[in-house]
């Protein structure tokens, strides 16, 4: 990561609550030195429980709450020193959309455009572009009470959009739409990284974060505890990669030598599954092998590990939310 | 060189806090469950109170008492413009507190606007609707009273009436903001409205004997009370106001045990010092550091008192007493053990420091409710009989310094110190409230704050009064005498 790309930059970044609960030395700490960098044209995706401090990050990243200790630098801009310039190149999807039900949508984003200081023509312009782009052209004189659910969160992504911001910072994107919204969103997010747009997206839809995602940073108790590209997480979390071999025969008296060869996990009849480092030289081996004992091989597949074991396993334990 | 936000001209500035206001406006006027009763009150209710003004005129008129009309028609004037306006808290109420309930509010913290502008745009929009409607109910009552009974307004009475309604949806709406930074919802901010209710009604109470009585003069001094309350509230809007508060609020809760091991802290070891609270400590570490954080309020307070014995000489000035009345010479011991009239205490150690000791309470309580200027005002009481007696006995051929050294000082010099103290630290609990240090919440600062004065009430003022209670019961008179006595 080139350093001149990075446009969002955490540093020991931290967050104190005053709080009543026992134990807690009048201070509740919401988000624990998190250190972070994303860069132009990267997704990264903040996973973790509820109340783990993904939104409380997000907000001090848009500069709405200032840290307690640490720093964060937001498109060249210090958090706590230049705050409304912080804000102005980020757009920020909250956890709920947060519309005035009574506004029509046009109006509701030619008001925030307003605040956002883009100007009449180009607002009108970015308004038009964006309600098509999203499937809601026809909506766009609508008014928002009696959008649904996932209108309602298109419209607050397009409101986050609205201005252009280099930094896109999404809580929940998808929450609420239907699977071909969903795709909209992210097609459209998939866009932005190319347009050189960096992105988190907090999210609890780890298929999503899977697709969406360059890298994942799970977050646990304020800390971030697992940060890396979806493979490196699994390999790190899950151990190596686990291979499955499906043979013609029956694999009666081959197993004590086949585990010779490879770490057996487990295994049936006709099936064994195994770990290794460098499947590369393994693989090859073990079909020249089993081909040499007269056993014809099927197949030979990694078994698919998704993001979900990642996930659980580091906030195993943990009994899910953290209040 | 960054160009930023803060580098735009004040006029688009203040086109962002406008655009605020506009929309905030433009939803207000789309909820019926406001529109229908402003508009009730502004072009319905006027005329109800027309209608009631003529019959009220022909009634009194037939029993000759047509004062008691002629005082009821700007009344009615005054309660036609302060109707509507009360709508200005519910709807403040709505926009501070009811936006942050359906979470509408976060998205345009997240906009590159000050907390000022956001502020300052939302108390427009909450003012701007039922002020509008009150002019135009006034005016609709005023133009009616014309057409049916002939009578118009004298143009200082209007413009005391449209000058007090404004300040007093002033008020409302800065009110309403300190009142919504406390809560989450719009439930929780209702009930906590009566502490602005109440005020409000005793106020119009309050100005409408001063209607009837026709002191409209008095109105005036009005206005620059709720002016001084305006600006105060506004301060406290402001700094309340702001992102961090906004978000870092999730419930309501009274934190009692929080806030008690704050305020023993605060007691014991502020600070950082340590050791028990002893009386060498007191004297050596807390006061010392008490008075200097207090040291604008006391400065402050000091002036009063000056500007207190200004105001009492200039009274004896315009009100002297006449010839003969202020004989001090010749004075028996019994003319103070016989003084017992009504509103003074027995002239016993324990009467006089039970007196002293109720006052000051009754200073901090005022002071509680006031920001601490009611606990000034108090305080100015005798110090204004104070300058007026030593000007009276200056114009009776007297030393007016004598008179204070003898009369006053004796006792004075404990007295003094520990109303003047006590005052400063009410007056710095009020203050606390407008204005928290830097790095200090306002829930901290009012705590220290209020933790001071606990400590130096009980541990220094109360044993002042003692003294000065012996003191005035048992030497004043005896210097008193040997001064003047014959």
């Amino acid at each position: 990561m080139a350093e001149n790309d990075v446009l969002i930059r955490a540093e020991q970044l931290t967050k104190r609550f005053p709080s009543s609960e026992r134990g807690t030395d009048g201070f509740f700490t919401a988000v624990d030195g998190v250190n972070l960098r994303v860069a132009a044209g990267e997704v990264l995706a903040l996973l973790g429980p509820n109340g783990a401090g993904k939104t409380t990050t997000v907000r001090m990243l848009a500069a709405i709450l200032m840290p307690t200790a640490g720093r964060a630098e937001v498109a060249g801009f210090d958090v706590a020193r230049y705050p409304r310039e912080v804000r102005r190149r980020v757009g920020l999807l909250t956890e709920m959309p947060g519309l005035y039900l009574r506004m029509r949508a046009a109006d509701y984003l030619d008001f925030f455009g307003r605040l956002y200081g883009v100007p009449p023509a180009q607002r009108w312009e970015r308004i038009e572009t964006l309600m098509a782009r999203f499937g809601m052209a026809e909506a766009l004189h609508g008014r928002l009470g009696e959008f649904s659910k996932g209108m309602r969160q298109k419209l607050a992504l397009i409101r986050a959009m609205l201005h252009d911001p280099p930094v896109l910072l999404l809580d929940e994107p998808t929450s609420a739409m239907d699977p071909y919204s969903a795709k909209l969103v992210r097609d459209s997010i998939a866009s932005l990284r190319s347009q050189r747009r960096a992105i988190i997206v907090c999210t609890h839809n780890l298929t999503e974060a899977e697709m969406l995602a360059d890298r994942i940073a799970i977050i646990r108790r304020g800390r971030i505890v697992a940060l890396g590209t979806p493979s490196e997480l699994k390999r790190q979390l899950l151990g190596p990669p686990l291979m499955e071999v499906r043979v013609a025969q029956p694999l009666d008296g081959l197993l004590p030598r086949a585990s010779e060869l490879v770490q057996v996990e487990s295994w049936g009849s006709t099936w064994l599954r195994y770990r290794t480092e460098d499947p590369r030289q393994t693989n090859p081996r073990l079909v020249r092998w089993l081909t040499g004992q007269g056993v014809e091989v099927v197949t030979l597949s990694e078994v698919p590990r998704n993001l979900e074991s990642v996930y659980l396993r580091v906030v195993e334990g943990m009994g899910g939310e953290e209040g | 060189m960054i160009a930023t936000m803060e580098s735009l001209p004040l006029r688009e500035r203040v086109a962002l806090a406008l655009t605020i206001t506009r929309r905030e406006v433009s939803d207000t006027l789309r909820d019926w469950r406001i529109v229908v009763p402003i508009v009730f009150l502004t072009l319905v209710f006027p005329v109800i109170m027309n209608f009631t003004a003529d019959v009220a005129l022909d009634f009194v008129a037939r029993y000759g008492a047509p004062i008691v009309g002629e005082r009821l028609i700007p009344f009615l004037l005054m309660i036609v413009g302060f109707f509507p306006i009360s709508f200005s808290l519910v709807i403040a109420l709505e926009t501070f507190v009811g936006e942050k309930e359906r979470r509408s509010l976060e998205p345009l913290l997240a906009t590159p606007l000050s907390n000022l502008q956001l502020y300052a745009g939302k108390i427009l929009a909450a003012m701007v609707p039922p002020l509008l409607a009150s002019y135009l109910g006034m005016g609709v009552y005023l133009i009616a009273l014309y057409l049916t009974v002939g009578w118009t307004a004298p143009p200082t009475l209007l413009a005391q009436i449209f000058l007090l309604t404004t300040a007093e949806a002033l008020v409302m709406v800065s009110g309403a903001v300190v009142v919504s930074s406390q809560t989450t919802s719009v439930r929780a901010a209702n009930l906590l409205a009566s502490f602005i209710i109440i005020p409000m009604a005793f106020l119009v109470q309050g100005e409408s004997l001063i209607m009837f009585w026709g002191r409209y003069e008095v109105l005036w001094w009005i206005l620059a009370g709720l002016l001084v309350v305006d600006l105060i509230l506004i301060r406290m809007g402001a700094r309340i106001f702001n992102r961090e508060e906004l978000l870092g609020r999730e419930i309501d809760s009274l934190d009692l045990r929080r806030g008690w091991q704050s305020f023993r802290r605060f007691l014991l070891q502020p600070d950082g010092i340590e050791g028990a609270l002893t009386l060498r400590r007191l004297l050596r570490w807390d006061l010392p550091l008490v008075l200097g954080r207090s040291r604008l309020a006391l400065v402050a307070v000091l002036v009063a008192v000056l500007g207190g014995v200004g105001l009492g000489w200039s009274y004896a000035l315009r009100y002297p007493l006449p010839n003969g009345v202020l004989v001090l010479k010749g004075a028996p011991m019994e003319s103070f053990q016989e003084m017992q009239l009504a509103f003074l205490p027995p002239f016993t150690i324990w009467g006089i420091f039970n007196h002293n000791v109720r006052a000051l309470l009754l200073e901090i309580v005022l002071g509680l409710f006031s920001f601490g200027v009611l606990a000034v005002v108090l305080l100015l009481v005798p110090m204004v009989m104070i300058g007026f007696f030593m000007a009276q006995v200056s114009f009776a051929g007297y030393n007016p310094l004598l008179f204070l050294a003898t009369f006053i000082l004796p006792h004075g010099l404990f007295e003094l110190p520990a109303a003047i103290v006590t005052t400063a630290l009410v007056l710095r609990l009020g203050a606390s409230m407008v204005s928290p240090p830097e790095g200090m919440t306002l829930r901290e600062a009012w705590l220290l704050a209020l933790a001071d004065l606990v400590k130096l009430f009980l541990l220094v003022v109360l044993p002042l009064l003692l003294i000065a209670a012996f003191v005035e019961v048992q030497i004043t008179p005896r210097i008193v005498l040997w001064v003047y006595g014959g």
